[in-house]
């Protein structure tokens, strides 16, 4: 039997990272992901890698940059306020089109906000974030042990997309222990790397750039990115469900607040409802269609999110109105509890969702 | 017949693309001759700034990786320390390297980062039309300042070399320009240098490179020479402003 070690989030991210073939580490502290730093800066060592602290989280991304594009694999992780500082780095990395990851254990914002839990990063993460037409991969665990899993699928997406992913988690999840099994999945085989820069040998030279002064090839570097968010759609959506397949509620939410709806769903059963969870995986690609398939099959959707709606967006777009979508969200790292969640879903059903 | 000049097998045959007496394209002839000559194309990585600066990368025959404003530094930092048998270098331009990039460049010399950086220092942004630079002489007009650069309104001149020579990770800072035959000589003898300090792992090491922009100056390219003779070098004096024997580590 394979052996369950207690870990908090943080750690179990950074030690899956390890396992993963990451070798090279550039962040700047910031809670509450700072168990991330403090653990690769002894475990990378370890392994003959490299942990730097960087000055700043600017320095910290273009540092992942100049790793990336030796062919690398690397990381970064911050929250919140330091992950719009890298904003810059990541448009530049997804332009260059080199793989990265980087984990967002959010807090609550806007500005400097605090540091409790929250999910009020979404649009940055899964709508590009910094400026210029380019999307991230993003994945949103909602357990230690997803955490683990979901790293080694970052380093594997990174590669094979050429994109940086982000982890989209959050200061409960990194702050939480839970037993965990590092499981190292098989993956199909990635395409060597032919592209990176590592001193040009006896060979041609190569150059890694994040600009083209000509609007043709801009504008042909954009199309190629459109072309590659498309076969992440058709390949590698990911979601989860949870609970009665054919719900009278469907209750949608995402990292956090999909295992807090779990409970919500049983809870639910307990009192006779016929309730079902969809949770997005992955955020980008957003898995839109199997979520239109399941919210058909409901009364209504409820959408519950440690935000004021930002994921909402996607799942509204995704049922395209033919089912009525409500919402439930709290903010600044207020946390929403299951008795009132299943409280809204009893006022729902009570008002008959359908008129 | 003895071949006594020729084209630095580094430099590739491609005219540059510069502004008429820009001193970017002996600044750049000058680093592809000491590559040849130090034998070390096939393991060098330019980093790339933004600005003018920004096109070596179509010039010199080695792998380059380009980044966006000021982050070369940093950008060279993740190269080397994932392949630190390389050898990294960075070329920036004063807004880059002195303006949006101070903070990479400060702690990339403090940390004594094992790589060499070239500052093409013309005292203006070029690529963006002449507007003012950290290194803009003081009563210098510029786009930004139609009426001279006034310290009490615009601040001072940066001298970085000066700035960079204090920090204990820099192991050799030099400022040199590229006006005469002998400053020439000495401007390629301080780039061999500054590679050979990296390569003997001693430190981090920059190269200022004083250079005339007659575009944005307004000038032809003989008064821009002129003027830089006459108003950078004595603000900006060249020479070697630190030479440091020892590994970084040992100073202390």
């Amino acid at each position: 039997m394979e052996k369950k070690i207690l870990m908090r989030g943080n750690e179990a991210v950074a030690e899956a990272a390890v396992r993963a073939g990451c070798r090279l580490y550039f962040g700047y502290p910031i809670t509450p992901q700072n168990e991330i730093s403090e653990y690769l800066s002894f475990r990378l060592p370890q392994v003959g890698g490299v942990f730097l602290q960087a000055e700043s989280e600017v320095a910290a991304i273009h540092m992942v940059y100049g790793a990336a594009a030796t062919g690398a694999r690397v990381m970064t992780s911050s929250s919140g306020p330091g992950i719009s500082l890298m904003q810059e780095g990541l448009s530049c990395i997804a332009a260059a089109e080199l793989p990265c990851v980087v984990v967002n254990m959010s807090r609550g914002g806007p500005g400097v906000g605090n540091i409790q839990p929250a999910q009020s990063d979404y649009f940055q993460a899964v709508k590009g974030g910094g400026h210029g037409d380019y999307r991230l991969i993003v994945l949103a665990p909602s357990t230690v042990q997803e955490l683990v899993d979901l790293t080694y699928r970052a380093f594997y997406l990174a590669d094979k997309y050429r994109n940086p992913v982000e982890i989209l988690g959050d200061g409960m999840l990194g702050q939480m222990m839970e037993p965990v099994v590092f499981r190292e999945p098989e993956f199909p085989p990635l395409p060597p790397k032919d592209w990176a820069v590592r001193g040009k040998g006896d060979g041609p030279r190569k150059w890694i750039v994040c600009l083209d002064l000509d609007p043709k090839g801009l504008e042909e570097l954009n199309l190629r990115l459109q072309k590659k968010y498309r076969k992440l759609e058709e390949e590698d959506v990911d979601y989860a469900t949870f609970g009665n397949p054919e719900p009278e509620v469907l209750l949608v939410g995402f990292g956090t607040v999909g295992r807090i709806l779990r409970s919500v769903v049983r809870e639910g059963e307990k009192r006779g409802l016929k309730l079902a969870l969809f949770r997005p995986i992955t955020l980008f690609p957003f898995p839109k269609r199997a979520l239109q398939e399941w919210a058909r099959k409901a009364r209504a959707v409820l959408v519950v999110e440690m935000n004021l709606g930002q994921m909402l967006e996607d799942v509204e777009l995704a049922v395209q109105g033919e089912v009525p979508v409500f919402f439930l969200g709290h903010t600044g790292g207020v946390i929403p509890t299951v008795e009132e969640i299943l409280e809204y879903v009893c006022r729902l059903l009570r008002k008959g969702v359908r008129v | 017949m003895k071949v006594v000049f020729e084209r630095p097998k580094t430099l590739l045959e491609k005219p540059f693309t510069y502004c008429p007496g820009c001193h970017h394209g002996l600044a750049q002839r000058l680093i592809a001759e000491v590559i040849d000559e130090l034998g070390i194309a096939d393991r060098t990585i330019g980093v790339g700034p933004i600005g003018c600066s920004v096109y070596i990368y179509e010039f010199i025959d080695v792998d380059f990786v380009v980044g966006a404003h000021g982050r070369a530094p940093a950008i060279a930092t993740g190269i080397k320390r994932a392949l630190p048998d390389r050898v990294v270098f960075s070329y920036q331009g004063d807004g880059d390297i002195a303006a949006i990039g101070t903070a990479e460049i400060i702690h990339v010399a403090n940390r004594g980062e094992l790589i060499t950086a070239f500052f093409v220092n013309n005292a203006v942004f070029g690529m963006t039309g002449g507007q003012m630079a950290p290194t803009t002489l003081v009563g210098q007009k510029t786009k930004t300042t139609p009426l001279g650069r006034k310290p009490e309104v615009h601040g001072f001149p940066f001298r970085l070399g000066e700035c960079l020579s204090v920090a204990e990770g820099s192991a050799y800072i030099a400022r040199v320009a590229l006006t005469r035959p002998q400053f020439i000589r000495q401007a390629k003898e301080c780039i061999r240098r500054a590679f050979l300090t990296q390569i003997e792992k001693k430190g981090f090491s920059l190269v200022e490179i004083l250079s005339p922009c007659p575009t944005n100056w307004g000038m032809s390219p003989k008064e821009a020479v002129d003027w830089l003779e006459q108003h950078m070098i004595p603000y900006f004096p060249l020479g070697e402003l630190k030479v440091k024997e020892c590994l970084p580590h040992e100073a202390l």
